[in-house]
């Protein structure tokens, strides 16, 4: 019995480290020398004046999740791709902050590779919302797309859950964090709860449907609006979504990832969903079953009043 | 009509539950179809409104319900509604072989109603099936899609929400059958009115089936 747990121990230790190296193995090898310090709570240097080597604390900013980075679309890039070559010197510049980073579209637009992202139909809707309208330039894909963390959920999960949860954290991350949110404005940020108290069940809704649905105006060609809209603009009307056709069906049930869910009316499919919107799911073998036994009713009782009367 | 072919049938409770139920009811069967068929580009009536409509109704249904349970306890009304299982099926034929041959040969009715026996058979299936479980299961799925929170998220891997909602739409549109064949047998009578006054003043006329 011991022995066996012994093994099991080993086993799921070696299991471990196994896993470890492989999540190593996926980042580019020239990053080791920067994950080094950027992955860790405190770093070592040697001070040139006292001639001793100092550990001190990592800015928070700067440490990196290596879980996330190995899952985001961008873990096999070196990070001097996107960063300045000349990090690779140590101690840093401290300069070479000021450097502008390359901007998205300076590696995706235009690539044929990409273009079924449609980045530049992105940047054209991003340009009429209201971030853009109110920041302009200052701000960047980045603001909601963190670089190094980012992953293409909506197109590839298919559980709604975890689309809901990564595309909210984006809007979050500044919409429920005063620190953040005061990069780009002047103000504190609304309290989010109290303008969606119109809103019935505000928990599960947060929990289960994106910002987005409701925030933007979904463009046929584009997985994802990138035209947030204004407050007052913002869609308030609940049937838009509990609905037979639900606007849902446009947006978030729309990738084919997904799209079994809205097809509706295949009793397998509805079993195997997790995420259900009242109202949007029409299950046709029911409303047949239902109309059915409506007009055998109504057959019935018209074919009985007939005899009473014409035996009466 | 003399006083002695009428019974008093329905004590004023039970009037009062009754005509609180059938508007309660109504409004919920016109509201919850549409909202089963609600779509935004044809909106005849607010949404919003047919919901909060649809949800108070519920309510005083709710409530109205418990008026009928503890009406039904405490006084002797539940009498009408102990079945006896032994012969069920042969007094569920007798009366089904009623309303299909004996009533167009002008028979009298297998169970004549009497202060001992206010439902027949089929009256008496139906109002239990229908009072004790349909409506209950009603109450119960209802009362978890108004508190979304409370329900089960997932059972195994369908959303517990779609199961009950999909339980509470299928129970309500058992509701509505039950409602149009309960009015037309009500218009079984010595003349078609006839049961109808009897549910408002009390009074059964015995001379009606």
């Amino acid at each position: 019995m011991r022995s066996s747990f012994q093994v099991l121990l080993i086993l799921f230790f070696l299991g471990f480290s196994l896993k470890s190296l492989a999540q190593e193995k996926k980042l580019a090898p020239e990053n080791d020398l920067c994950l080094k310090c950027h992955t860790h709570q405190t770093f070592t240097f040697h001070n040139t004046l006292t001639k001793h080597d100092d550990r001190r604390m990592m800015n928070p900013l700067y440490i990196l999740d290596m879980d996330r980075l190995t899952s985001g679309v961008h873990a096999k890039f070196k990070c001097t791709d996107c960063h300045s070559a000349d990090y690779a010197k140590y101690p840093h510049n401290a300069e070479l902050k000021l450097e502008p980073l390359s901007t998205c579209l300076d590696c995706h637009g235009g690539d044929k590779k990409y273009a079924v992202y449609q980045f530049e139909k992105i940047d054209e809707e991003f340009q009429k919302s209201v971030h853009f309208q109110k920041s302009g330039e200052s701000f960047t894909c980045s603001k909601c797309h963190n670089q190094h963390y980012y992953q293409a959920k909506s197109r590839n999960s298919s559980v709604v859950g975890d689309i809901v949860s990564f595309s909210n954290e984006m809007c979050m991350s500044c919409h429920s964090n005063n620190v953040k949110f005061q990069l780009i404005s002047d103000t504190l940020k609304p309290a989010l709860s109290q303008i969606h108290s119109w809103l019935p069940n505000q928990a599960l809704h947060f929990k289960n449907v994106r910002c987005i649905e409701c925030h933007t105006r979904v463009v046929d060609s584009l997985s994802v609006s990138h035209n947030i809209l204004p407050k007052s603009k913002a869609l308030n009307n609940c049937v838009e979504c509990h609905s037979k056709n639900s606007m849902l069906k446009a947006s978030l049930y729309k990738y084919k990832n997904l799209q079994i869910r809205s097809e509706g009316g295949k009793l397998t499919s509805i079993i195997s969903n997790k995420s259900y919107v009242i109202g949007a799911y029409q299950n046709i073998a029911l409303n047949y079953i239902s109309i059915i036994i409506f007009l055998l009713a109504l057959a019935g009782i018209c074919i009985h009043l007939i005899i009473r009367i014409v035996k009466k | 009509m003399t006083a002695e072919n009428k019974i008093y049938f329905y004590p004023i409770w039970l009037r009062i539950w009754h005509g609180i139920n059938a508007l309660g009811i109504l409004i919920l069967i016109f509201t919850g179809i549409n909202m089963q068929y609600s779509n935004p580009k044809f909106e005849l009536i607010n949404f919003q409104f047919i919901v909060n409509l649809h949800n108070i109704a519920g309510i005083l249904v709710t409530l109205n319900y418990l008026l009928f349970f503890t009406g039904n306890i405490l006084t002797s009304n539940k009498r009408y509604y102990r079945l006896k299982l032994k012969g069920l099926i042969k007094r569920l034929n007798l009366q089904i072989g009623y309303y299909t041959s004996g009533l167009f040969k002008h028979e009298q009715p297998p169970f004549p109603l009497s202060e001992k026996r206010k439902f027949n058979p089929m009256q008496k299936v139906s109002y239990l099936i229908v009072m004790y479980f349909f409506v209950p299961g009603l109450i119960i799925t209802g009362l978890g899609l108004l508190f979304p929170e409370t329900i089960i998220e997932n059972v195994y891997s369908v959303s517990g929400i779609f199961l009950t909602a999909i339980f509470h739409a299928s129970l309500g549109f058992l509701v509505s059958i039950f409602l149009i064949v309960h009015l037309y047998v009500a218009s079984i009578g010595k003349n078609p009115l006839n049961n109808f006054k009897s549910i408002i003043n009390g009074y059964h006329d015995m001379d009606a089936h």
